[in-house]
């Protein structure tokens, strides 16, 4: 059974294609998908990081913060990401080496990596931002009051009670943004970054196998995206320990 | 330089020290919604003062003005002696002038919502163990030992695994309660603590109150249960419209109230 579906698969070449190491090109795919990996991690952390402060600065901060972060989701959100990587990616390092060349220190090589991260993060961090300041909207404020009227410090109030209450609220929305964040990933393709579609693409031209490597890139993808789910799914009922059990509607 | 001798702060005076709880002409604006119109108040160690008047008269507020979740627009507020430094916020209205010294404050307050208000994300025992061991530096095995005397004294050490969802109503205020009295506080601040309840969920919570009134807990109670005043305060007053209309014994208010307001407020309410 097994045999007769992967006999054809053989004879056509395909595990030679995709053999890890050279003549194949399973090494590559698998780099790119290591670089995807890490670009996707680095970009949902920063964005979580520049979501939380958006958040909090949207929700609490003074008129010229908000305006500010109003300026930022609204933009992000509004021009198409590609434009968007393609401006950070090579604007930031630019940035950075003119403030260092300002300073008096020797420009830096900012890596692909630190330039894909930061333009990833960028985008990720509005919709994070929006994502939570809802999540921190629904946690009941009698929650946070209490905290304060048992002298909580504001650092105190955030750590101890406001994220954990608002974490079962923002679980949905920060999986859908780690989704995208993986997939992001292939606008640095663009750029020349060796993520898993540049690296796909590579071997396909290569190979003229476009059919067999755009399949594995994809099986690739969904195998990340499902087992992500598997670990969204516990990280979810974890959050959620503390809330009633949601009643079967019908 | 030298230096220069301060005038020793209001908030070191000794001779309030066997006042727990001390308001001076405190008024509270909402905009232009006058709530409080000047209202002082005092209560000893031991007190138990209730609080009573109809809805909207601005108990809450009042009660809320003591810990500084609303800050007053004018006014003294001392607690234990000590006067909650305020400063224009420049809308004509006040702010806190020592977020440390609010907090400190408040870490000694016990307060008691009418919602309850527990940490949904906590347990019931880390809800009571959470203040003490983040805010007051508690060492966790020893608030985790206290919070079990006081979980046992609520009824309610065999839940104390439950997440607070999971509890009765009756059985979340008790829980909250045992939560206040984790930080041994100096005064207890009850706002409506039963009024969320069922009927038949009242009770337990109103025994556990009467406890604490019994050993001598200094409680500013807000109620609307008027028996339960009569039984448990030392000291009642009734709030009308933001004013202290009238201020007396449990006897005297109940038995002979004096004003008309008063006279009508308890023929409503029975
Ligand atoms: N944060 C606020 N902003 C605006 N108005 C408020 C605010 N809090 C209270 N008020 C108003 O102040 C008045 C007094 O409110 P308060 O909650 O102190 O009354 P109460 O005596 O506790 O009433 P109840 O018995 O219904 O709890 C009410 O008219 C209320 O609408
Ligand atoms: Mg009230």
């Amino acid at each position: 059974m097994t045999e007769s579906l992967l006999l054809p698969l053989a004879q056509t070449g395909v595990f030679e294609l995709l053999a890890p190491t050279p003549p194949g090109w399973g090494g590559n795919l698998l780099r790119g998908f290591i670089n995807s990996m890490g670009i996707g991690m680095g970009a949902f952390a920063l964005g979580l990081l520049i979501g939380t402060g958006g958040a909090y600065g949207k929700l609490y901060g003074g008129a010229v913060l908000r305006d500010l972060l109003k300026v930022y989701t609204t933009l992000i959100r509004a021009v198409p990401e590609l434009v968007l990587v393609l401006l950070i990616f090579f604007a930031v390092p630019d940035v950075i080496n003119r403030t260092l060349d300002t300073l008096g220190y020797r420009p830096i090589d900012v890596s692909g990596l630190v330039a894909g991260i930061a333009a990833l993060g960028l985008v990720q961090g509005a919709y994070a931002t929006e994502v939570l300041r809802g999540a921190i909207l629904a946690v009941p404020q009698g929650q946070i009051e209490a905290g304060r009227a048992f002298g909580m410090t504001p650092t105190m109030l955030m750590r101890r009670i406001t994220l954990p209450a608002m974490l079962p609220f923002a679980i949905p929305g920060l999986a859908n943004l780690w989704l995208v964040a993986t997939k992001n990933t292939a606008l640095l393709a663009v750029v020349g970054f060796n993520e898993l579609t540049l690296e796909t693409r590579q071997a396909a031209g290569a190979t003229k196998a476009y059919f067999t490597f755009f399949m594995a890139a994809g099986v690739l993808y969904l195998l990340l995206t499902l087992i992500s789910n598997i670990f969204i799914g516990r990280v979810e009922h974890w959050a959620r320990r503390g809330l009633p059990p949601i009643a079967e509607s019908r | 330089m030298t230096a220069t001798i301060r005038a020793i702060p209001r908030n070191t005076v000794s001779d309030a020290a066997a006042e727990a709880i001390h308001i001076e002409d405190l008024h509270k604006t909402f905009g232009t919604l006058h709530v409080l119109k000047g209202v002082s108040l005092s209560a000893r160690d031991g007190d138990v003062v209730a609080v009573i008047g109809s809805s909207g008269s601005g108990k809450s507020t009042l009660l809320r003005c003591i810990n500084c979740l609303e800050s007053p627009t004018s006014g003294v507020i001392r607690v234990n002696g000590e006067e909650i430094r305020l400063k224009p916020d420049g809308n004509g209205s006040t702010v806190p002038a020592d977020r440390k010294q609010i907090e400190r404050i408040r870490s000694r307050l016990g307060m008691v919502f009418q919602s309850f208000n527990l940490w949904n994300h906590l347990t019931l025992i880390e809800n009571v163990i959470e203040v003490p061991v983040s805010v007051l530096g508690v060492k966790r095995e020893r608030a985790t030992a206290e919070a079990e005397k006081l979980l046992a004294r609520v009824g309610l050490l065999e839940k104390r695994d439950i997440y607070p969802a999971f509890l009765s109503g009756g059985q979340q205020q008790r829980g909250a309660i045992a939560r206040a009295l984790a930080v041994q506080p100096r005064v207890m601040l009850f706002d409506e603590p039963t009024s969320a309840l069922d009927p038949e969920l009242v009770g337990e919570v109103l025994a556990v109150i009467a406890g604490l009134a019994r050993e001598g807990r200094t409680m500013i109670l807000v109620t609307h249960e008027m028996k339960f005043a009569r039984e448990v305060a030392t000291h009642v007053v009734f709030l009308h419209e933001g004013r202290l209309e009238e201020e007396g014994s449990p006897d005297a208010l109940f038995s002979s109230p004096k004003s008309e307001r008063l006279q009508q407020f308890i023929r409503r309410v029975g």
